[in-house]
């Protein structure tokens, strides 16, 4: 039933929301078929990313301790809840992602070095980060779900791989790479042409906000930059 | 009688693995409340693998969400209870408790010092886990509670004035649940706590308090509380955002607001969402050594919301 890199059309729980499967390292034509909205199950090598691989790679020029080009395209912005095994590996109990935005600057040249062409987290990226930097780059953000479905996740992970600069950098901002199957699931938040999933429903809910506020007078004392336009993005 | 420190300790343990893995059932029965609602596609696809990832938690005893928080308990000491070596043994045992459960749960160590960032990977460091007292007068147990809420987002604190009025605090909610809602930043549906009144710490704190330590469909005792925390819960739910910031309808669970005496020229208001892994257990250690584990904290009881000299 179940197509490696198909649409497997509706799973009949989740009223009408497609489900993909990808195999990983993702091909460029597998990618181009993931519709906004849709899950996503993901079956291959992740790795995670986050500010103190970025800041070692890129900042400071460090060499990767993996070579990310042949093993894995998929940089999972998170950190598991994870402990060494007594037997020489880990215990993964459950996997949830971090907020994605705050990475912004890293991306550009974070994709060019390593050919990432998916990014897993939550909040997704500035919208203008996927026209300008994703879409042209072959790349795409899938967002977790919920946030918290580590259970679900930790399930997916068959093995770590390997775990890199965990002694200096600690379990939270070290690069793992994980073995997974099945995992997810995951919601497209941009495509290829770069548009956002989330800046598609902010747009609607934003048309109603300001019939909430009709009659609730601002503050007296305004803070010190504060914006009354609540259509703002929070990034 | 003493109560002997190492069922403490044991009782430390047990909740944190519970606070983990297992929703509490107030909470999942105000989300099934919530769901049937829920307007939007993508909320209730949200919602869904939210209860599936609940019931995949409690099969493998891993934790619902690894974001496990910055750890926390709150202790609650009956006024006739004693403990075998005092308390500063329970802030060890709970000390002890939390770096273990890190390594055996496990936890994610989030802790970490604000500036050289070391990490110890046991989330423990200076002045954490923090630690809350309280007490109940008669009795003759102590209660212990762990919340472990995470993130870094859904939290605000604006100092209103005595002019702002409720519309004020309506304003303040919206615009705190519209910035942090959108893209899901607050972890939504959530149980929203408000603290009104008090210093700025104290409006924080029971601001945290409301939304971690009362139980979902719990009202305040001041009638006209009770009904502000209806009205605000349908002013959340009518926003028009659900889960992660999708058109919908499901916003907040529950909305509990604690009031605190404050200064005439003020009123300060903060906003605290507990999130779609609500993660709170509460151990009660008798006299006897015997261990209660309960889901309702009891934090907000006659005695903490004493209004006057008499009480």
């Amino acid at each position: 039933m179940v197509n490696n890199n198909g649409n497997d059309g509706n799973d009949g729980n989740e009223d009408d929301i497609k489900v993909f499967h990808l195999n990983l390292p993702a091909k460029r034509e597998d990618i181009a078929k993931l519709e906004l909205g849709s899950a996503v199950y993901l079956n291959g090598i992740v790795y995670t990313a986050r500010e103190g691989i970025y800041k070692r790679v890129l900042d400071e020029g460090m060499e990767l301790p993996v070579d990310l080009k042949s093993l894995s395209n998929v940089n999972f912005h998170c950190s598991p809840a994870a402990a060494p095994d007594g037997d020489g590996g880990y215990n993964v109990g459950a996997v949830t992602a971090t907020a994605s935005f705050r990475f912004s600057k890293w991306i550009p040249r974070w994709i060019e070095k390593t050919d990432c062409r998916i990014l897993i987290g939550k909040g997704g990226m500035p919208a203008e980060d996927y026209k300008k930097v994703l879409a042209p780059g072959g790349a795409i953000y899938l967002t977790t779900v919920g946030y918290g479905t580590g259970a679900l996740l930790g399930r997916g992970i068959k093995r770590v791989r390997e775990v890199h600069w965990l002694d200096d950098l600690g379990i939270a901002q070290a690069m793992w790479l994980f073995e997974v199957e099945n995992f997810g699931p995951f919601i497209v938040e941009s495509d290829l042409d770069g548009n956002s999933l989330f800046a598609q429903h902010a747009e609607v809910i934003n048309e109603g906000i300001e019939k909430l506020y009709a009659g609730l007078k601002p503050p007296a004392l305004h803070r010190y930059g504060e914006t009354d336009n609540r259509r703002n993005e929070v990034m | 009688m003493n109560i002997p420190i190492d069922k403490v300790q044991e009782a430390a343990l047990e909740i944190m693995r519970r606070a983990a893995i297992e929703i509490p059932p107030d909470y999942r029965e105000g989300i099934k409340a919530l769901q049937k609602k829920e307007t939007g596609k993508l909320p209730r696809f949200v919602i869904h693998a939210m209860q599936d990832n609940w019931d995949a938690a409690d099969e493998d005893r891993r934790p619902m969400c690894a974001d496990t928080g910055l750890p926390r308990y709150y202790v609650k000491v009956g006024n006739n209870a004693s403990v075998e070596n005092g308390f500063v043994a329970v802030e060890r045992a709970l000390r002890h408790a939390t770096a273990e459960c890190t390594v055996t749960i496990p936890l994610r160590p989030n802790r970490v010092h604000p500036l050289w960032r070391t990490d110890h990977n046991n989330n423990v460091g200076i002045n954490a886990p923090e630690v809350e007292w309280s007490f109940e007068p008669d009795m003759d147990w102590i209660d212990i509670t762990t919340v472990h809420k995470g993130g870094l987002f859904g939290s605000d604190y604006r100092m209103l004035f005595p002019g702002d009025g409720i519309d004020g605090i309506k304003r303040f909610l919206l615009d705190t649940l519209i910035a942090f809602g959108k893209r899901g930043l607050a972890c939504q549906p959530a149980i929203v706590g408000i603290g009104l009144g008090g210093s700025k710490d104290t409006c924080m704190q029971l601001g945290k308090q409301a939304a971690c330590l009362r139980t979902v469909g719990d009202r305040n005792p001041d009638p006209k509380v009770a009904e502000l925390e209806l009205e605000l819960m349908q002013l959340g739910n009518s926003i028009g955002m659900g889960a992660m910031g999708f058109v919908g309808s499901g916003m907040v669970v529950d909305c509990h607001i604690e009031c605190g005496y404050t200064h005439t020229g003020g009123m300060p208001i903060s906003v605290h969402t507990f999130c779609l892994s609500s993660r709170r257990s509460t151990a009660r250690v008798h006299a006897s050594g015997e261990i209660e584990y309960r889901t309702d904290p009891q934090w907000f009881t006659p005695y903490l919301r004493r209004e006057t000299v008499e009480w």
